[in-house]
């Protein structure tokens, strides 16, 4: 029993002399941050994977050692060395399975009532066709989000990515109105799901959530530092959602990946309400070529996100 | 001594010196309705903003409303104030003061309603701290501060004189704290030629300042909206309009203040017919300038017929059906046709033509700030009622009404502190049937 003990304690000693040497070597190629990805009280997989220091910098850590990164609030100004994300979102595919809804929920804490991804059902006019329409935020180049805030709580970063501060929010909802896409959400209470998370608020977590502040989809920093693709774009079913890098002109869904300049090209991307000047960074494919019939999109959903669409041409016409 | 003679104040006395049971009935009721107020605040503050009727779509509602309404009722009191001193207009003098009492006192209530939207009152400070110089709403936390502080230096230059009067009046049964304020206030004016003619050039240049910086705050005001690119406020005309409606609003309260403090303390001899035939053409001609903004903007909507204009359009012509007439149709042509039209001239018609006005302004804000967030770009797509649909609660109401209620119980207050109508001369030089036309 005794000998035992011992045997934890010096097992324990020795992993975390490990863990101080693999944070010690973050130091040593600058940045003291590295340790912000270790969680010492987990255990070694021997898998590793690379991570990316807010200094640009690739760094190997095992695997399950490996917690998601909350840097700072004066960090997360800063935004990742040398990358511009943007996404893609191919029209053609989405069925309306709504598993990025939940993902990114699950991912923010998020209660039912606050999305940051939505999953609309257009149709642009009376004879085309209706297509489902999943919007994350844009994160624009020309955000009049970030414009209008008067406590520069809401910035863009020189990733492209533009971050909500709920610390320095005053929840006066100006961006709310700003926004032409109706992005935002906002905390019109303290949600119990807030408290799930324990961990210190980073802006680039998005979490823990605060009441009487704007919040919004954030492209999953913390996820991009780890080397891994937004929740919403890992979480999809149908490979809908592409993530990547305008500067390596490269998009994936986690399975497929594509040159960005090449599929936009290719497949006439575009970007949602291009005359409003916003320069938005999230492209969309044109729903052709379906793989699924627009009706798919109705098959087990909850009745009352079922509910939302009722008043849609398609499922007024569908009635008649 | 001078002043002594002159002083009509011997009429006035009663009005500063006692409360009739009805008048303190009246306060009574107010600070019950301040109290309800102050009750629903507080369930804002334990419960959230979910208490109110707002929600992500339509994230601004009654109290931005409010706080437009009151702002603009205060720039309106600014400007026939400043206008109505600037112009020596021979009529001003019963009214005057009520327009300064009415700008200093709604400027005071306007801004607690935005502060009702603001989801962390907590960090209030930032907007100073961390204040960013691009977004309008520090434009309007500038604007808004220089406004208030404007208008108190000319309020304040407007009633030295009688501050001073009042203090020389010895017959005055008043309280000794009450004397040795109006005697510190008072500041040692004695009515010197110098004095008078510093006060004079000082009341000047504050009605002209005032009256710039009426201009300037209600456009501010009013780009907190167009600089959206939302439709329905991405509009170059909103400027103007908001300072056209909002005068026009405050020609309505003034007309509505007369009415009231005519027959509470029995003025039907100093504010008569002409007064309120004066300030009801005020209203009048304001009414053509809002009704003309009005067209004018909806016009280029209608006919050019962008998507979403043409949506809002829809929108308030369905759901908006009688605020929309009402606001842009009764508001316009009733003061047309009763101030205009000879015959409807009597002060009963005109008190209630006014009613119908602020009533209507107020609407005409709503359907501005709500349709338009109710009409995004992207349509909402949600299941549950309150998030498609904006309606304030009681929670939104109760404060409403405990701003209007702030309001009256303020007026009231200064009716007390100060006589509704000046009296001493303004100008020095006028002849004593002049101080009481």
């Amino acid at each position: 029993m005794e000998e035992e003990l011992n045997k934890n304690q010096k097992n324990s000693r020795r992993q975390f002399l490990k863990k101080g040497i693999i944070a010690g070597a973050g130091v040593a190629i600058g940045s003291g941050l590295i340790a912000a990805y270790v969680d010492a009280t987990a255990t070694e997989t021997g898998e590793k994977v690379k991570v990316l220091t807010t200094d640009g910098e690739i760094m190997e850590v095992d695997k399950g050692l490996l917690k998601l990164p909350r840097v700072s609030r004066e960090e997360s100004h800063k935004g990742i060395p040398g990358r511009k994300f943007v996404m893609v979102i191919d029209l053609g595919k989405c069925k309306n399975a709504r598993k990025c809804v939940e993902a990114c929920q699950k991912g923010h804490h998020l209660p039912k009532s606050q999305e940051f991804m939505k999953v609309y059902l257009l149709q642009d006019s009376e004879k085309t066709s209706p297509y489902w329409f999943p919007k994350p935020c844009f994160h624009c180049d020309n955000p009049l989000c970030v414009s209008v805030c008067p406590v520069g709580a809401t910035y863009k970063r020189s990733d492209g990515i533009v971050l909500i501060d709920n610390e320095r929010c005053i929840g006066c909802k100006f961006c709310m109105t700003g926004c032409p896409y109706s992005t935002r959400v906002f905390a019109w209470k303290h949600y119990p799901e807030f408290d799930e998370d324990k961990e210190p608020y980073s802006p680039e977590a998005g979490s823990p959530g605060q009441e009487g502040t704007v919040s919004k989809c954030d492209f999953c920093p913390d996820l991009i530092r780890v080397g891994k693709i937004p929740y919403c774009a890992s979480a999809c079913p149908m490979g809908v959602i592409y993530f990547g890098d305008v500067d390596e002109d490269t998009v994936t869904n986690g399975t497929e990946t594509f040159q960005f300049s090449k599929l936009i090209s290719d497949r006439a991307g575009y970007r949602y309400l291009e005359t409003l000047g916003t320069r938005p960074c999230v492209y969309y494919l044109p729903p052709v070529d379906r793989q699924f019939e627009v009706e798919r999109g109705f098959g087990d959903l909850d009745p009352a996100i079922k509910e939302r669409y009722k008043d849609t041409p398609y499922s007024k016409k569908n009635k008649q | 001594m001078e002043l002594q003679q002159k002083n009509p104040l011997k009429e006035f006395a009663p009005q500063l010196e006692q409360t009739s049971i009805q008048g303190y009935a009246w306060i009574i009721f107010l600070l019950a309705v301040i109290g309800l107020g102050v009750y629903a605040f507080l369930q804002q503050v334990f419960h959230g903003h979910e208490v109110t009727g707002m929600r992500d779509n339509v994230v601004w509602g009654v109290y931005i409303v409010n706080f437009i309404f009151f702002m603009g009722i205060s720039y309106a009191g600014a400007l026939i104030s400043g206008t109505l001193h600037l112009f020596k207009t021979a009529w001003r003098k019963p009214v005057i003061r009520m327009a300064e009492f009415i700008t200093v006192i709604s400027l005071l209530i306007g801004p607690c309603f935005i502060l009702l939207c603001i989801g962390r009152l907590d960090r209030l400070p930032y907007l100073v701290l961390f204040g960013r110089i691009q977004s309008p709403i520090t434009w309007d936390v500038i604007a808004i501060s220089t406004d208030i502080f404007g208008c108190f230096i000319f309020l304040y230059l407007a009633v030295l004189r009688d501050l001073a009067t009042l203090r020389d009046y010895e017959l005055l049964r008043l309280p000794n704290w009450r004397k040795k304020l109006y005697k510190t206030l008072a500041l040692g004016y004695t009515g010197t030629p110098e004095q008078q003619q510093r006060l004079n050039r000082a009341t000047d240049i504050m009605a002209a300042m005032v009256i710039s910086i009426a201009i300037i705050v209600y456009s501010v005001l009013a780009w907190i909206f167009s600089v959206t690119l939302q439709p329905g406020w991405h509009s170059t005309i909103f400027g103007p309009y908001f300072v056209i409606a909002a005068v026009y609003s405050g020609s309505a309260v003034l007309i509505l203040a007369m009415w009231v403090f005519r027959r509470v303390y029995h003025l039907e001899a100093y504010i008569t017919k002409k007064h309120f035939v004066a300030v009801g053409v005020i209203m009048l001609v304001l009414a053509a300038f809002f009704g003309y903004f009005t067209f004018s903007d909806y016009l280029t909507k209608w006919y050019g017929s962008e998507k979403n204009d043409e949506l809002l359009i829809q929108l308030l012509f369905k759901e908006f059906y009688w605020p929309f007439i009402i606001s842009n149709y009764v508001g316009v042509l009733l003061p047309l046709l009763v101030v205009g039209i000879a015959r409807f001239r009597t002060i009963t018609n005109i008190t209630l033509t006014a009613i119908v006005v602020v009533i209507s302004l107020w609407l005409n804000r709503y359907i501005i700030v709500v349709p338009t967030l109710e009409s995004p770009y992207l349509p909402i797509q949600d299941a549950r009622p309150e998030w498609l649909n904006y309606s304030a609660t009681w929670v939104e109401w109760s404060l409403t009404a405990a701003g209007v209620a702030v309001f009256c119980l303020l007026f009231t207050l200064a009716s007390k502190f100060i006589t509704i109508i000046p009296v001493s001369g303004i100008e020095g030089e006028e002849k004593k049937e002049d101080v009481l036309i």
